[in-house]
C-alpha cells in the first residue's frame, strides 16, 4: 500500500490487509493504541477484526489474540472459512482465540470486573508475544454491568491495560452506526473520546438495496480520509472502495491501438481505441450498442486477448446468439475459454458490490478487455447516489489495470433532454464516447453513429450510418444533399437515382457520337464524289480546248487550200478573207 | 439442619483478583454464608487470578470475582461480590424460591 506520507507515519500503523482501508488511514490502525469499531448488527465488525488479525499473523509476523464475547471461536473460524484467510491452519501461537462468552446460566450478584480476564490475557499475550488483540462485541460483557459508572470503569481498565501492554487493540461494539443517539447516551460515546481511532460501519438499505459504508471518525495524530467510503464484504473479506488519490502513481499510458472490431470505425478513430482506454457507447434501446461492443469483444478474442463480457440485459448465451445474426461469432471463443460471458441480470445489490464482483471476475479471468453492457444498470433504483462514484472507480481501476473497457449506456429520454449527458455522467470520464442515434425518415429508422469525443485522437466528426447485416457491422457514408442528411432507403434511392441519371447521360452521349459519325461519313462520301466530278470536268475542259485547237487548225488549212484552188491574187485575198 | 451428617458437602471455588474491593467482599460474604448455612460441610478454594492467570483462563473465568459451586451437582456459577444474599442462596439451592 502506498501511503501518502511514506516513512513518516507508516511505522506507527498496523496494516489491516483490507484493500482501501489502509489507504484511507495511511497505513492501518494506530500501532500500540486502541481502535474502536462501531457498527450495527451484521455490519461486518467481526470480519473486519478477523481480517486485521489474519493480516498480522500471516503477513506481518505479529501474533494476535481474538477475544470472542458473542460467538464461539469454532463458529467464527468456520464462518470465515470462505474468505480464504486460512484461519483454521494458523497455529494458536500466531492467532489465539479466547472463548469469553458469558455462560447463559450466569448468575450475577454484586459488583464484578474484568481483571480476571485481563490477567489471563496478559499471561497469554506474554506467552505468544502477541502484538494485536481484538475484543469482539465488548457490548455483550458491558451489558452485564449494572450501571453506567461501572461500565466506564471497566472500559478504562481495558484501555489502560491495552496501553500498558503496548498492544494494538481493536474493540468492536454494536451501535446504530452514524444514525446514533447522542454520543453521551452510552458507554461507547464516552469510549469514542477515549480511544485513538474510531471507525464506524454503516449499513443502510435504500430502496431495497443494501449499501455499506465505512467512516473513520477520528484518528489521533494522523491524517485520514474523513468521508464515508463504500465497502463490500466480498469473497476475500472487506473491500473498501477508495477513489484514486492524487499521490498515487498514474496508470501507465499506452499509445497502442486496439481495434474496435469495425474497420471503418477504426479508421474514423485513427486506428482504433487506445489500449487501456475507457470507451462509452451511448444510445437509445436498439441502436446496436451491444452489437458494437460484441464486435469489440470478437476483435479482442481474435487478437488472443482474454475478454470478459458482463451483460446486465440478457443471458450470455442470448447475447452470443443474437450477435451471431450480425456475423459476430463469439461462441467459439467462449468454448476456448478466451471469452467469459457473465450474465448479471439477476445480480442485485449495491453498485459497489457489482463493481467489486466485476473486478474479482476480471482478475479471475485475467482479462485484458472488458465489456459492460450496459453500465447504466449501476445507477438503477437504490443506487442513484453512489453510482457516479462507482463508475469513476470503475474507470480508474480499469485504467490502472491496463484493461480496455467498453461500456454501453442507455441514454433515456431524460438523459437526452439534459443535453446528451448520461445518467452516470461517466461521459466526462470516458476517453472515447460514441453515440448511436436513430434517424427517422420516410417511415424508417436508421442507425447513425458519431464520435462525440475521443481523447488524444484526431477523429472524424462525420455522422456515419451503421449498417448491420449477416456479414457483420459496417459503416456507410451518409448522403448529404441540400443540407439534408439521408440514410437507409432514402440514401439508397438517392444513390440509385444518381446512377440511373449517369447511365442515361452516357447513353445519350454515345448516341450523339454515332450520329456525328454518320454525318461525317456522309460528308466524306460527298466530298469524294465531288472530287471525281471535278476531275471529270477538268478532263472535259481539256478535251474541249484540244478540240477547239484542232478545228481552228483545220479551218486555216481549208482556207489555204481554197485560196490555192481559186487562184485568187494574194492582195484580194488579203483584203477579203472570205 | 437435622440431616447434617447425611447432607452433602459443598465444594466451592472462588476466583479473586488480588485484594480488589469486590473480590475481598465476595470472600467475606462467602465465608459468612457458609459459616451460617453450611457449618462443617463446605470446602472453599480461593484462586487468585493475578497469581495464577493461566489457570483462571483455562477454567473460563473472565470476570472476577467468580464463585463456582462444584458439588453437589448441578454446578453453578455466580459472578460478583455475592452481596445479594437471597440471590446467592437461591442459586446455590440453599433456599426454596418463594
Amino acid at each position: 500500500m502506498n501511503s501518502p506520507m511514506p516513512g513518516l507515519d507508516q511505522p506507527l500503523k498496523s496494516s489491516t490487509g483490507i484493500p482501501g482501508f489502509d489507504q484511507i488511514t495511511g497505513g492501518g490502525l494506530p500501532r500500540g493504541r486502541t481502535t474502536l469499531l462501531l457498527g450495527g448488527p451484521g455490519s461486518g465488525k467481526t470480519i473486519f477484526a478477523l481480517q486485521f488479525l489474519a493480516q498480522g499473523a500471516r503477513e506481518c509476523g505479529q501474533a494476535g489474540i481474538f477475544v470472542a464475547f458473542e460467538e464461539s471461536p469454532a463458529r467464527i473460524v468456520a464462518n470465515s472459512a470462505g474468505f480464504g484467510w486460512g484461519l483454521d491452519v494458523l497455529t494458536p501461537g500466531a492467532l489465539h482465540f479466547v472463548d469469553a462468552q458469558p455462560a447463559p446460566d450466569l448468575i450475577q450478584s454484586g459488583s464484578f470486573d474484568l481483571s480476571g480476564m485481563l490477567a489471563g490475557l496478559g499471561a497469554l499475550a506474554d506467552e505468544i508475544k502477541a502484538q494485536r488483540i481484538v475484543f469482539d462485541a465488548l457490548d455483550i460483557v458491558l451489558a452485564l454491568l449494572p450501571d453506567g459508572p461501572s461500565r466506564r470503569r471497566e472500559i478504562y481498565r481495558l484501555h489502560e491495560w491495552l496501553l500498558d501492554r503496548q498492544l494494538t487493540g481493536l474493540i468492536t461494539a454494536k451501535s446504530g452506526g452514524d444514525e446514533e443517539r447522542s454520543l453521551g447516551d452510552q458507554p461507547f460515546g464516552f469510549m469514542q473520546f477515549m480511544v485513538d481511532c474510531a471507525v464506524i460501519l454503516n449499513h443502510r438499505v435504500t430502496l431495497g438495496v443494501s449499501q455499506r459504508n465505512l467512516r473513520v471518525q477520528k484518528f489521533r495524530g494522523s491524517s485520514f480520509d474523513e468521508n464515508e467510503s463504500p465497502f463490500i464484504i466480498g469473497k476475500d473479506g472487506f473491500d473498501v472502495a477508495v477513489a484514486r488519490t492524487l499521490g498515487r502513481t498514474d496508470a501507465q499510458v499506452s499509445n497502442e491501438r486496439v481495434s474496435s472490431g469495425v474497420d471503418r470505425l477504426d479508421t474514423m478513430l485513427g486506428g482504433g481505441y487506445y489500449r487501456g482506454a475507457s470507451v462509452l457507447i451511448t444510445g437509445f434501446p436498439g441502436t446496436a450498442k451491444t452489437t458494437l461492443s460484441g464486435a469489440f469483444a470478437e476483435a479482442a478474442c481474435l487478437r488472443g486477448e482474454r475478454t470478459l463480457f458482463v451483460s446486465f440485459d440478457s443471458d450470455g448465451s442470448e447475447v452470443i446468439r443474437n450477435l451471431t445474426s450480425v456475423g459476430i461469432q463469439l461462441e467459439r471463443f467462449e468454448k476456448s475459454g478466451m471469452l467469459a460471458m457473465i450474465s448479471a441480470r439477476t445480480i442485485t445489490g449495491s453498485a459497489e458490490s457489482m463493481l467489486v464482483r466485476i473486478k474479482a471476475l476480471a482478475k479471475e479471468h485475467n482479462a485484458r478487455c472488458l465489456v459492460i453492457d450496459p453500465v447504466s444498470t449501476l445507477s438503477k433504483s437504490g443506487n442513484e447516489l453512489t453510482a457516479h462514484g462507482v463508475a469513476e472507480r470503475l474507470i480508474d481501476w480499469s485504467k490502472a489495470a491496463g484493461i480496455t473497457l467498453v461500456c454501453t449506456s442507455l441514454l433515456d429520454e431524460m438523459g437526452g433532454a439534459l443535453g446528451g449527458g448520461t445518467p452516470l455522467q461517466i461521459s466526462t470520464l470516458a476517453d472515447t464516447w460514441i453515440h448511436l442515434n436513430y434517424l427517422v425518415q420516410a417511415g424508417e429508422r436508421n442507425r447513425g453513429m458519431s464520435i462525440v469525443k475521443s481523447r488524444g485522437t484526431a477523429h472524424s466528426n462525420q455522422v456515419r450510418e451503421l449498417i448491420l447485416s449477416e456479414h457483420g457491422v459496417t459503416l456507410a457514408d451518409i448522403y448529404t444533399a441540400g443540407g439534408e442528411v439521408l440514410m437507409g432507403t432514402l440514401r439508397w434511392e438517392k444513390e440509385s437515382a444518381e446512377r440511373v441519371a449517369n447511365e442515361v447521360a452516357e447513353v445519350a452521349g454515345q448516341l450523339k457520337r454515332v450520329t456525328l459519325d454518320a454525318e461525317e461519313a456522309v460528308l466524306e462520301v460527298r466530298a469524294k464524289s465531288l472530287q471525281t466530278e471535278l476531275v471529270a470536268k477538268q478532263i472535259e475542259k481539256t478535251l474541249l480546248e484540244r478540240t477547239t485547237q484542232s478545228r481552228e487548225g483545220e479551218l486555216s488549212r481549208v482556207r489555204a487550200r481554197m485560196r490555192e484552188l481559186r487562184g485568187a491574187d494574194a492582195a484580194r485575198s488579203d483584203r477579203d478573207p472570205e | 439442619m437435622n440431616h447434617a451428617m447425611d447432607a452433602p458437602c459443598y465444594e466451592f471455588r472462588l476466583y479473586v483478583a488480588g485484594d480488589a474491593e469486590n473480590s475481598r467482599l465476595a470472600a467475606e460474604n462467602l465465608h459468612a454464608l457458609c459459616a451460617e448455612r453450611l457449618p462443617q460441610r463446605h470446602r472453599i478454594e480461593v484462586v487468585d487470578v493475578l497469581q495464577d492467570p493461566k489457570r483462571a483462563f483455562a477454567d473460563g473465568i473472565f470476570m472476577t470475582p467468580t464463585l463456582i459451586k462444584l458439588a453437589p451437582a448441578p454446578q453453578r456459577k455466580i459472578i460478583g461480590s455475592l452481596s445479594e444474599r437471597k440471590v446467592v442462596l437461591l442459586t446455590l439451592g440453599l433456599e426454596a424460591g418463594h
